[in-house]
């Protein structure tokens, strides 16, 4: 092994590797642009859409309630539901989006409550439409409001405290500061993009450098020249690893920037969805989720130079590599999971432990023997990896596969 | 020089069982002299070359190159070799200079050596006017100087050669073949394959007819001339190989 000569390696393949149209799109381009667009502004629009369903003043049919002015005039003072004619075909026309919800009334409802006895009522939405189970909703908030008034109205009608039908109060309080909360919504998304990111960003390079150069026929140039195979490999290992770190660190930087931006953005949004985009990422946290997904990237820079060093060309590289993708998102997919939550056991698994302890990291919490166990068995996962890359270039029947 | 013992290879292939691409492969090539391994398609030259140059390791035998031998210093054997053949392409996104200087520096000389070294080159090969065009713009003869550029960077005293006109048009065929004149002017020990008969006729102070990766016949054109009684090579090499 010789350290000038690995350099000088490095050296090239850095300027070939950013000369290379696709390269720069999958480092620099998909990191900087695409994914923040994709993930931050999908969830800006998707807030949107939210609050506009929520703000937005749905028409509403009563059934029955002809009997009843009392309700029908509570309905009408809504100034965020618009009641329109009631019709025979109202489920259909939930169905088609005439209207977005139906209530119906029983006969003599304003009877039923003036006589102290129990009305039931129905609600009809489209479950899962967004602006249905708004209307739905609102409606709810309504018939809840109304049934408090009506229970103290039969209290104090009976000369009976507020209370009595209020046994006890339940309070939720949240003791987690504002990252953490904000952590569990986004914190295991942001492990997640950098993983896949830290794969892909490594992926086309480390064909370009192996498969690529046999199909260019420049490897058996290379090969006669006086540089070590242990060197070789070496010199591509660490542009390979540049590609994985640099596309990481650009994405991460870029979703930083993109999530400050849409947490200035979210002023005008109702709470529903601001909480949802107000995340918070710590300088510090960034710097830990970079540092536990350095192992990370060291595998996949090896196992991807190595597999694509034993393809015959970029087409059988692409066909090993895809499933490996696979292979790297579900892990990266169950740590998002609700439940799954960081053990010793889960610690040893490859790309899950990281994603999970990222996933932690980004919510503020520190698990430091966890941190050092992930890094530790990363790193061994990685040499693994690296040793068998150096390997498979010192075998001939891969490197020409005869 | 160059000194191939007892040099064999055997690879492994699926359903084919083992085969034996060279077998006891022993030949030499001293200074100033060209050694021509002259042989059909798959007869073994290109892995005959390939074991020189160290890119493939022997199954048995062994080589010196420049003095060095194959399997204890495959490192200084390559350094003290230059090797060009059809599939040694050129990095495409590079430019002619950046190539040239990069083996250069991977030879061991610092980047002042390298571009001096370099430019002195293209100058002498003509490449100066496309020195900055990237490979990949480049014409085949164009390529095949630079190619010849990136073989000489670090003047080394071994030239090896695995069938360099093929697939080339006349006039860049010239360029190789002035080329390697030259190389034995200069005192370089030159070892080159073809299957060309005229190439190997107007190029080789010695031929060696190879045929399914085994030395049938050895020696310079008019000694194989006298021992087989015929003045065409071509009539030799058939009756050599027993076609």
């Amino acid at each position: 092994m010789n350290l000038a000569k690995i350099a000088i390696v490095y050296r090239k393949e850095l300027k070939d590797a950013l000369r290379d149209r696709r390269t720069v799109i999958s480092m620099i381009v998909v990191p900087i642009f695409l994914m923040p667009v994709l993930t931050i502004f999908v969830g800006v629009l998707s807030a949107r859409l939210i609050g506009r369903a929520f703000q937005q003043v749905p028409a509403v049919m009563i059934i029955g309630g002809e009997d009843s002015p009392q309700i029908l005039a509570a309905l009408r003072a809504r100034s965020d539901i618009q009641m329109v004619p009631p019709a025979s075909d109202y489920a259909q026309q939930i169905i088609d989006k005439k209207i977005r919800a139906a209530v119906e009334l029983p006969p003599d409802f304003d009877d039923i409550i003036a006589r102290g006895d129990t009305a039931k009522i129905r609600i009809d939405m489209y479950q899962d439409e967004i602006n249905s189970e708004s209307s739905a909703a609102k409606l709810q908030e309504f018939f809840r409001d109304f049934r408090e008034d009506a229970i103290r109205q039969r209290l104090a009608d009976r000369h009976l405290p507020e209370n009595l039908a209020e046994p006890l109060v339940v309070q939720e309080s949240n003791v987690a500061p504002p990252e953490k909360v904000s952590g569990v919504v986004l914190g295991g998304l942001v492990p997640y993009f950098v993983i896949i990111l830290s794969l892909t960003g490594a992926m086309y390079p480390a064909m370009d450098l192996t498969v690529g150069e046999k199909e260019r026929g420049t490897i058996e140039t290379i090969l006669c020249s006086p540089i070590s195979r242990v060197s070789l490999v070496l010199g591509k290992f660490f542009l390979v690893l540049t590609a994985s770190l640099a596309t990481t660190a650009l994405a991460i930087a870029s979703m930083g920037l993109t999530l400050a931006a849409a947490g200035k953005m979210v002023g005008g949004l109702p709470q529903v969805s601001r909480t949802a985009l107000q995340f918070q990422i710590t300088p510090t946290a960034v710097i830990w989720v970079f540092v536990m997904i350095v192992p990370l990237a060291v595998l996949f820079s090896a196992a991807l130079l190595a597999i694509s060093l034993f393809a015959k060309s970029f087409k059988e590289a692409q066909s090993y590599l895809s499933p490996l993708t696979i292979v790297v998102i579900a892990p990266a997919i169950v740590s998002v999971l609700p439940g799954v939550e960081l053990n010793a056991r889960l610690s040893l698994v490859p790309i899950l432990n990281t994603s999970l302890v990222s996933k932690e990291i980004v919510s503020g919490t520190y698990h430091w023997n966890y941190i050092a166990l992930i890094f530790a068995s990363s790193c061994v996962y990685a040499a693994a990896a690296l040793w068998l890359a150096v390997r498979l270039f010192q075998r001939e029947d891969v490197l020409f596969r005869i | 020089m160059i000194v191939a013992e007892n040099l064999g290879k055997d690879f492994r292939v699926k359903h084919r069982g083992v085969i034996h691409a060279v077998e006891n492969l022993s030949f030499s090539c001293t200074p100033g002299r060209v050694y021509g391994l002259l042989g059909a398609n798959g007869a073994g030259k290109t892995t005959a070359l390939r074991l020189l140059a160290t890119i493939l390791t022997p199954s048995s035998g062994t080589a010196r190159v420049a003095g060095f031998d194959i399997r204890q210093k495959p490192e200084k054997a390559r350094q003290s070799l230059g090797f060009l053949s059809t599939a040694t392409a050129l990095y495409g996104r590079l430019t002619a200079l950046e190539v040239v200087e990069y083996f250069g520096c991977l030879h061991g000389l610092d980047q002042a050596s390298a571009r001096r070294r370099t430019l002195a080159l293209f100058e002498r090969l003509d490449i100066s006017a496309f020195r900055d065009r990237r490979c990949e713009d480049l014409s085949t003869g164009m390529k095949q100087r630079v190619s010849i550029a990136r073989t000489l960077v670090h003047d080394p005293p071994v030239m090896i050669f695995d069938e360099p006109t093929s697939g080339l048009d006349v006039i860049s065929a010239r360029t190789i073949v002035g080329f390697i004149r030259e190389c034995r002017e200069s005192g370089k020990t030159v070892v080159f394959s073809t299957h060309v008969m005229s190439e190997a006729a107007k190029l080789c102070d010695t031929i060696g007819i190879i045929h399914d990766g085994r030395l049938l016949a050895e020696g310079s054109l008019r000694e194989l001339q006298d021992r087989y009684g015929h003045t065409d090579l071509e009539e030799i090499f058939v009756q050599v190989v027993g076609g």
